[in-house]
């Protein structure tokens, strides 16, 4: 019965090369922020080509941003902020030892994130139809086209990093799929949550991404 | 090893209010948008990103309360960042001849 597992839960042994618990969760911890600065990094060279092509061709840029939605942008901005507290608000729960706020948490993040991946399905079609595919797929044939030879570039950029970010999206939803199973098991609970703050880490970076892709691409252009 | 040193709890009501912040901040994001403000605009969207950044890294990651350690492996990656930033716009504005982009 489950009732025996929620009357265990939360009881982790930790693994043999660790000295305790703490070191566990510390180390875990660690790792997870490397692998954040990887992905910081890895993000940031298509942030930094995007700021300084755009200091070259501004004028190309902001006609490529009229062609965004910017009332789809604030919404899955808003959408992400709402994911990234019922994120916290799962470990938070779990640090209280309340498995069914957990999983509701857990739950509205993932849906969340179904909410995130609808709305650029929808952005992203629009787009294909109107033929605004990334660089040498070009081929949309509007005045801005022929005033802008180089328009196709700023869908390259809208493309390459909505697309990357999309992905680190469909990987973060994979990974809270993995954590409601668990969390189901009973296994979280006040001395063991490691997954749900790693992983939370993990949400909260690709949030933060949109924070600035949001502005850059849609706004400002 | 004190096994309970590291649960620190963020009360509920500070993250709602950061999440309330938040939101707002991303209105103000929208509003300044629509105005005019020529290179300002630029500026000004990336200053109210970076604040909420901030927000989200010290609360919802909780860097406000965690080791220095995470805050320094944090700012390694920011610092690069910089660094591949500043050295390529060094070679852009130094070179004599750029050829236009075809």
């Amino acid at each position: 019965m489950s009732t025996v597992k929620t009357a265990t839960s939360g009881h982790h042994h930790h693994a043999h090369h660790y000295e305790s618990a703490e070191h566990e969760y510390v180390t875990s911890k660690f790792g997870t922020w490397v692998f954040l600065v990887t992905e910081i990094v890895m993000f940031g060279g298509l942030f930094v080509g995007y700021i300084l092509f755009h200091e070259k061709f501004h004028e190309m840029f902001h006609a490529g941003s009229t062609f965004l939605n910017w009332r789809l942008g604030a919404l899955n901005t808003v959408v992400l902020l709402f994911s990234s507290l019922t994120m916290a608000l799962s470990i938070y729960y779990a640090q209280l030892g309340k498995k069914s706020l957990v999983l509701l948490n857990l739950y509205v993040t993932l849906a969340c994130g179904f909410i995130f991946l609808t709305v650029k399905y929808f952005e992203y079609t629009h787009k294909f139809h109107e033929g605004l595919f990334p660089g040498a797929l070009f081929s949309y044939d509007g005045p801005e086209a022929h005033q802008f030879s180089n328009l196709g570039m700023y869908f390259s950029f809208y493309f390459v990093m909505t697309g990357l970010h999309g992905s680190h999206v469909i990987a973060g939803m994979g990974l809270i799929t993995w954590l409601i199973v668990r969390a189901h098991r009973g296994e979280f609970g006040p001395e063991y949550y490691t997954p749900l703050e790693c992983t939370g880490l993990f949400w909260h970076l690709v949030d933060l991404i949109w924070i600035y892709l949001f502005p850059l691409l849609y706004l400002i252009g | 090893m004190d096994d309970q040193q590291h649960h620190h709890m963020i009360p509920l009501k500070i993250y709602i209010q950061v999440l309330v912040l938040l939101l707002v901040l991303t209105a103000i994001t929208v509003a300044a948008a629509q105005v005019n403000f020529g290179p300002w605009n630029t500026v000004i969207a990336m200053a109210i990103a970076s604040i909420k950044a901030g927000f989200v890294l010290a609360f919802f990651m909780h860097l406000k309360y965690d080791d220095k350690l995470y805050r320094v492996c944090f700012g390694t990656a920011i610092f690069f960042l910089i660094v591949l930033y500043a050295f390529s716009k060094l070679d852009i504005v130094t070179r004599i001849v750029v050829e236009p982009f075809q």
